[in-house]
């Protein structure tokens, strides 16, 4: 799964063969081996119900693995309660204690801990210039905004150096600036601090972001663990392919394989020359992936023959300020995008027809979706 | 001038657009209120009324004043230092003769009584020997030797404080005091001093059930809000069946369960823990129990709507940054109950301290409440003045009750954070 990885960090958390069910019918968790290394960034990243929340709450302790054992720093924490497994957790909706103000909220932790006051204060007060929020530490939560809140939160949970940081959805409650901003906030105390985080999220680009590594959930299996640009350049399989960033889809058959190549006979007529990444021989049905941005438009009519050149109609086009998109119908799939220079949409027009070209390494054979 | 233009453009129009809210306003206030007018009515007439009667009844005194006008006038100039002079005797035989004509001796006979114990006697047997009105200059004789009473301050005083309109008579009584012949407020006679007890003993009743109630009805609160939805509708149900049931049956079963042949006490003996049946009702237990249950659901509710809005990632969150399960639940979980624990209290409380049947039924003689006696003065005796005093006096420890209460609510949210 990792080979070509250079002399990976000993690992601090070792999920080994855990199973998790709910009702005792299905699994939510089948079969999960995952290493997360000591002050890497790792996301798990998948649809609603994929399994990376269980995941995580199994590795805070509030939920128990069916099978399997989780390893914290070699120590097998199965049965270690959730308040002394020293790992610090941001909550979906904060969970800031109401009752309490911002500086007890911080001090909580360190207060169970029976910290010195002076250690106390000063830690606290160190927590709240980490996050600029020195002014309002008398204030309760919900007298903050939700950006104010999701800070305090972080401070909460970095206060007392825990040996990693679970973060569920933080953000998925802010609005989509201020998300982005909090984004970069927060890579930043993970490079300032060198903690360890495992972040939940279902954005991908939150996940491309802020990751050193992302672990793509799908149906409780973890699809591939990789770098952002890794998996984007290089998915194993059609999920992959189309959960991380936009992606367009062409069924087919496999015709030949030559070597990491093959031509594949599209369902809705052409041939294709594609990277055989996940394609058992030919005679296979599988799906290609195309991206948008590795494909131009050749008005009709223009000579040139590349390898992969077929002809297309305008369904639409649509500008997005920094870049634009043309609709095509292609083969069998009426929604094919085609990013484009802003601008050049105005030269296309609905209903026209064009060709696309695409080079055969930009073109990824995978299993049919 | 190009920036003070639009600063004098708003405050020419700010009055009239003030003056449409208003009137957009308005409409919508007359609606609200014709919403609440019948229940308004309807309150002022069966609740605020009744309440205004009785605290009038507190303290107004008529009926001396109505069977013995003259001697009231006569009196009005006496200093009460020595016997009062002829002219109040004269006047007094001439109320006795017309009030004995209209019969109404008795009703202040009645009230005469209550002040200075057989007085009754004196003024019956008074108006029985009086045949005529006394020649004038003989008024002090003739009524001295009927009943020497009248030869005595103290009976001339007791008519005087009885004068009214109002009095202070009833809710001094209430608060075991009575005023001395010389008019000085003094702790009452030992055999009618029996108030301050009862109040302390329904004080006491109804902190305790407010305890047992809290202590019963917290665990099962928490339950409920926890739960499933499934299971915590069926366990809700559970908690509401008393409510569906009358208070009379409810009370009955505790009887049939408690007595010294009932339910409990057979099963015990059967079980042999015991030898001979416990006492468990007519007491304060059986009256303890008894209310506790009857007043449970008044605790569950409030606590119940209070833990149902204290998310679960409060717990969660406490246990990641490191609070024992137990730390957790006195750090962070309870102190967020407090507000539920507070209404649930209090509402338990000022129903408590009101409960008539309950003890009636299951109580001791040593077990009735205020209520009991408020119900005898009013239904028995018909000592309106009194009940109503006992009245007020509850009424008034539940409104400083309540008013703590709010101040205590209030300062909480002033701090601000009951809300997520």
């Amino acid at each position: 799964m990792e080979a070509g990885m250079v002399m990976p960090a000993p690992a601090l958390v070792r999920f080994s063969g855990i199973q998790k069910t709910y009702d005792g019918e299905h699994l939510v968790v089948k079969n999960l081996d995952l290493d997360i290394r000591k002050g890497e960034f790792i996301t798990l990243l998948g649809p609603s119900g994929s399994g990376k929340t269980t995941t995580l709450m199994m590795l805070a302790g509030f939920e128990m693995p069916t099978h399997g054992e989780i390893y914290l720093s070699d120590r097998p924490i199965k049965n270690v309660p959730p308040h002394r497994r020293d790992i610090g957790m941001v909550f979906q909706n904060y969970a800031l204690f109401p009752h309490l103000t911002i500086a007890e909220n911080i001090a909580f932790p360190l207060s169970v801990r029976k910290s010195s006051k002076a250690e106390t204060q000063e830690r606290v007060s160190a927590a709240l210039r980490m996050i600029k929020m020195e002014s309002l530490a008398h204030r309760r939560p919900g007298q903050l905004s939700g950006g104010q809140q999701q800070r305090v939160a972080l401070a909460r949970a970095l206060v007392f150096n825990p040996q990693l940081v679970l973060m569920d959805e933080p953000l998925g409650a802010l609005d989509k600036r201020l998300r982005e901003q909090m984004q970069l906030e927060i890579k930043q105390l993970h490079e300032t601090m060198g903690i360890t985080i495992v972040y939940v999220t279902h954005d991908q680009s939150e996940a491309l972001t802020m990751s050193d590594r992302i672990a793509v959930f799908n149906d409780g299996i973890v699809q591939q663990i990789d770098r952002p640009d890794a998996l984007y350049e290089h998915p194993v399989n059609s999920f992959v392919a189309h959960f991380i960033g936009e992606n367009n889809v062409l069924a087919g058959t496999v015709e030949t394989v030559e070597r990491d190549y093959c031509r594949v006979a599209l369902a809705g007529g052409g041939t294709v020359a594609a990277r055989a990444v996940n394609v058992s021989g030919a005679g296979a049905s599988t799906s290609l992936s195309v991206r948008p941005e590795r494909v131009a438009i050749v008005p009709n009519g223009s000579s040139g023959e590349g390898p992969n050149r077929l002809p297309a109609r305008v369904q639409n086009t649509i500008y997005l300020g920094d870049h634009a998109l043309a609709v095509l119908d292609v083969a069998d799939n009426a929604e094919f995008m085609v990013k484009l220079q802003p601008g050049a949409h105005h030269s296309l027009r609905p209903g026209e027809g064009v060709f696309i070209t695409f080079r055969p390494e930009d073109c990824l054979a995978l299993d049919p979706v | 001038m190009t920036n003070a233009l639009p600063t004098g453009a708003t405050a020419s129009t700010e009055v009239p657009l003030k003056r449409r809210l208003r009137r957009a306003e308005r409409t919508r206030q007359v609606k609200a209120l014709a919403l609440v007018l019948p229940l308004l009515l309807f309150l002022l007439f069966t609740f605020a009324g009744p309440i205004a009667g009785m605290l009038w009844r507190s303290v107004e005194d008529w009926e001396v004043r109505q069977v013995l006008p003259q001697t009231i006038a006569a009196l009005a100039s006496w200093d009460g230092k020595d016997l009062p002079d002829e002219k109040a005797y004269a006047a007094l035989a001439s109320d006795i003769l017309a009030a004995r004509a209209a019969g109404t001796i008795a009703i202040a006979a009645k009230r005469l009584n209550y002040a200075l114990n057989g007085f009754r006697t004196i003024l019956t047997s008074t108006a029985r020997n009086l045949k005529a009105l006394p020649e004038p200059g003989t008024a002090k004789d003739t009524l001295g030797k009927i009943n020497p009473a009248w030869r005595e301050r103290a009976t001339w005083t007791t008519i005087k404080d009885a004068g009214g309109p109002i009095t202070g008579f009833y809710l001094l009584a209430a608060l075991d005091l009575t005023r001395n012949a010389d008019g000085a407020i003094v702790a009452a006679p030992p055999d009618q001093a029996i108030y301050r007890d009862i109040f302390l003993r329904t004080l006491l009743i109804s902190l305790g059930v407010t305890a047992l109630c809290l202590i019963f009805g917290f665990p099962v609160a928490y339950l409920l809000a926890t739960l499933p939805p499934g299971k915590s509708n069926l366990l809700m149900i559970f908690v509401l069946l008393p409510f569906w049931t009358s208070l009379l049956v409810r009370t009955c079963a505790w009887i049939v369960l408690l007595q010294s042949k009932g339910v409990v006490n057979d099963s015990l003996l059967w079980l042999g823990f015991i030898d001979t049946p416990l006492r468990l009702i007519y007491n304060r237990f059986g009256v303890c129990v008894a209310m506790t249950h009857v007043l449970l659901p008044f605790m569950i509710l409030p606590l119940y709507s209070s833990m149902k809005a204290i998310s679960p990632a409060y717990m969660r969150a406490a246990a990641s940054l490191g609070a024992p399960p137990l730390t957790a639940f006195l750090r962070i979980y309870l102190p967020q109950t407090l507000p539920g624990i507070g209404a649930g209290s209090l509402l338990v409380f000022i129903l408590a301290l009101g409960y008539y049947i309950t003890p009636a039924l299951v109580g001791g003689a040593a077990d009735q409440m205020i209520s009991y006696f408020i119900a005898l003065y009013t239904t028995e005796t018909a000592n309106w003045g009194l009940a109503s005093a006992l009245g007020a006096v509850l009424l008034l420890a539940t409104v400083l009750l309540a008013l703590v209460y709010g101040k205590l609510v209030q300062s909480q949210q002033v701090t601000g954070g009951m809300k997520n």
